[in-house]
């Protein structure tokens, strides 16, 4: 139990990651407007990607562009550039499906004139 | 050992702490438009710490995409529907999320004593292939960056996949709001 506590206590970013995501989750699943649930959304695919770079983090280690060009590189002296591609995707495709969520939540908002989920399950009846 | 990671975590607990109060206050906030505004301080909040991290590429990719084009689009479609209704209801929480959620929480938690530490340059990730990208990218790509060089060279059709998605999405996007003439 103490190792456990200890083991988040050294890890802050991996217990925010912890905590954006279920809260997110939880919006996700309880919160009737949709434009809310997407907020929820948003916040579980952020943190996400929050996961990914602060696992590629390197101690005194610096931006993964190469100070010189003629010298052997170090692996050591720069952050691993491999989940920052990774994530690049990912933010970007997220914005994507975003953008399809809210041009839908544009065109129930036209249908039945609401975005609250249990007034369009009324109407839907 | 544990003075050590308070100094060098030091300047990202008060980020850390930011992000949490402005992911909990956008969903917290009654007011819509509000929601979205802090929604687009946590994504700028989020690229601070990216760019803290070293990520440099992210961090603008998040700055713009992310507090810039997100907050964008939902504020275009909050003024498109009904920014007026600004009372949310608010339904009691279903057992089920109340059950599942901790539950999933202390999975999390519980991996987290077997995660390699964060900034460790022996940890897992930073050792099997990604030395190898750093070391070889400016011999292969003449890149000095990166990032760009695997992005664009060694994974370039993961990107040219991904702007297809993109592309997919603007279409869906064109047919769901465009009128009919009806």
């Amino acid at each position: 139990m103490v190792d456990l506590l200890l083991a988040l206590f050294q890890r802050p970013n991996f217990l925010t990651f912890v905590i954006i995501f279920l809260w997110g989750f939880y919006i996700m699943l309880t919160r009737y407007n949709l434009v809310k649930k997407l907020v929820g959304m948003y916040l579980v695919q952020t943190s996400v990607i929050f996961f990914l770079v602060s696992i590629s983090a390197k101690q005194g280690a610096t931006v993964p562009v190469l100070l010189t060009t003629t010298d052997p590189v170090q692996a050591v002296d720069y952050v691993n550039p491999l989940p920052h591609v990774l994530t690049l995707t990912a933010i970007v495709v997220g914005v994507a499906t975003l953008g399809v969520a809210l041009a839908l939540c544009a065109a129930i908002y036209r249908k039945y004139g609401t975005l609250d989920e249990e007034e369009i399950l009324k109407k839907l009846q | 050992m544990a003075t050590g990671i308070l100094m060098t975590f030091s300047f990202e607990i008060p980020l850390l702490l930011l992000l949490l109060v402005t992911a909990v206050g956008a969903v917290l906030v009654q007011d819509l438009i509000s929601a979205i505004l802090l929604l687009g301080s946590y994504s700028f909040f989020l690229a601070l710490v990216w760019a803290w991290l070293g990520a440099v590429d992210v961090a603008f990719v998040e700055a713009v995409v992310g507090a810039g084009l997100a907050t964008v689009l939902f504020l275009l479609t909050l003024f498109g529907t009904a920014p007026r209704v600004s009372r949310l209801r608010l339904p009691p929480p279903p057992m089920a999320a109340l059950v599942s959620l901790p539950l999933l929480g202390l999975l999390l938690l519980y991996a987290a004593n077997d995660l390699p530490q964060f900034g460790d340059p022996q940890s897992p990730p930073s050792t099997h292939i990604s030395p190898t990208y750093l070391e070889q990218s400016y011999q292969d790509t003449h890149t000095p960056n990166v990032v760009t060089s695997i992005l664009m060279d060694y994974r370039s059709l993961d990107t040219m996949i991904e702007t297809v998605v993109i592309f997919t999405a603007g279409i869906a996007c064109a047919l769901l709001l465009r009128r009919h003439s009806s």
